[in-house]
């Protein structure tokens, strides 16, 4: 079985890696291939890269920003934010993305789910869900970047999508996005049970014990920004701490 | 001098994480898109990432498959990633009735169920016995996996719900399931031994 995987995630905006909280009040966090090569050196097991604005601005990710991780890291590095079409898939993926996240344009119309997989392979396909608590278990995708409802149930999303043709399920709580208040542990247990891809955790990780909490949930990596850019915990702070809980991580 | 390396376009593989790799290690890398080329270059590289039939496809549309075949079985430097493995076996579950190079005498089948699928993370792989592959961590992006390690070849073994097969190697082939253009030091350690000797093994 592969190991559970820690993956920095760096969203970024015209070239720079910025962080907010809940999705607003972003600020700089630094440059991207910069701050990529540091986590791979620090024992990350892949980097994604989201263009934040992208979705919101309605224009593509910059490739130049792809190609500069690309160049100098040696670990899987998944890329989304304004992908609509095959054809964008195909120059995030040329310039250097091993895998490609889809979010809004997959709710719009799902069927680019299985044209992405169609030419790429489901392994290159992520199917992004932002997911926000409505009430009780009952959970609703969010598209743009987290600002617009959809009405659509997240968990019946997430099976969807995946039978549609994704190979990866990008799962944010939008309700714990930069507040370290631990996943939503509830939302993760029920989209890792109703697929069979990968599912990797986002939104609200603080520590080790949040990671730890993930991977029993089921979840097979978990994402991490503000934990990491704060300067709170590194890569390999944390997996010392994880194999110090009996969580078997690479090292 | 540089290492010169030759990829063949498959069509479908995303390619530029293994120049970017093979880039990093002071090679220079070229497409080889004609058999004249694949039989003469010095190193090539069959990529990694689309599915089965598209890229059968994509080498007999590109007249490829002969000259392929000749380099594997003279075991002149030639890497094969992820998919490429595939391609050298016989055929896959993954397109029934398409002819896969066929250097080795093996079916691709799908993972079982009960395990993710696709496999996207680090595994351990370990050098079957007799072996002279070098254990470690590799990362895997792959839905189709070879059972048993040929006949005749040096293996890594790796296990996801159930053993199968990371890499197999024979004098400068190298055939590895996972991508060692994206499995860090140990990935980088790989292409370094295939850059620099006729011999992997």
């Amino acid at each position: 079985m592969p190991f559970p995987r820690l993956v920095p995630c760096l969203d970024c905006r015209d070239g720079r890696v910025v962080k907010g909280v809940q999705f607003r009040g972003l600020r700089d966090a630094g440059d991207p291939a910069q701050l990529a090569a540091r986590y791979a050196a620090a024992g990350a097991d892949e980097i994604v890269l989201l263009d934040v604005a992208a979705t919101v601005a309605g224009r593509g990710h910059a490739a130049a920003t792809v190609a500069a991780v690309r160049a100098v890291l040696p670990i899987p590095l998944t890329v989304g934010g304004g992908v609509r079409t095959v054809d964008d898939a195909a120059r995030l993926l040329d310039a250097g993305a091993d895998k490609v996240a889809v979010n809004s344009a997959a709710l719009a119309r799902p069927e680019l789910l299985g044209e992405l997989a169609a030419r790429f392979g489901a392994q290159c396909v992520v199917i992004a869900i932002d997911a926000a608590r409505s009430e009780g278990d009952v959970y609703e995708a969010l598209s743009h970047a987290g600002g617009a409802r959809t009405g659509r149930d997240a968990i019946a999303w997430a099976r969807a999508a995946v039978e549609a043709g994704a190979g990866e399920v990008l799962l944010t709580s939008v309700d714990r996005d930069g507040t370290g208040a631990g996943y939503d542990l509830a939302l993760l247990r029920a989209v890792a049970a109703s697929v069979t891809a990968p599912v990797v955790a986002s939104g609200g990780a603080r520590g080790a014990a949040d990671l730890a909490a993930a991977f029993a949930a089921g979840a097979d990596a978990a994402l991490l920004a503000s934990a990491l850019h704060d300067g709170a915990w590194t890569v390999d702070g944390l997996k010392e701490a994880l194999s110090g809980m009996g969580v078997e991580v690479r090292r | 001098m540089s290492p010169f390396v030759h990829i063949v376009p498959t069509g479908v593989a995303n390619v530029a994480s293994v120049v970017a790799a093979l880039r990093r290690l002071g090679a220079t890398v070229d497409v080889a898109a004609d058999a004249a080329t694949v039989r003469r270059a010095e190193h090539v590289v069959l990529p990694g990432v689309g599915a089965f039939g598209a890229a059968a496809a994509a080498i007999d549309a590109n007249g490829l498959r002969q000259a392929l075949c000749e380099r594997v079985e003279a075991g002149r430097p030639t890497l094969a990633i992820c998919l490429g493995l595939q391609l050298l076996a016989a055929a896959s579950d993954e397109s029934p009735g398409v002819a896969g190079l066929g250097v080795v005498p093996a079916t691709a089948r799908r993972f079982p169920a009960g395990v993710r699928v696709p496999q996207l993370g680090w595994n351990t792989v370990v050098p079957a016995p007799g072996s002279p592959l070098p254990a470690g961590v590799a990362y895997f992006a792959n839905s189709y996996r070879l059972e048993a390690v040929p006949a005749g070849w040096h293996g890594l073994v790796s296990d996801h719900g159930g053993p199968f097969v990371a890499a197999f190697a024979r004098d400068g082939v190298l055939a590895c399931q996972f991508h060692p253009e994206l499995s860090g030091a140990y990935g980088a350690g790989l292409l370094r031994r295939w850059l620099a000797g006729a011999e992997v093994v």
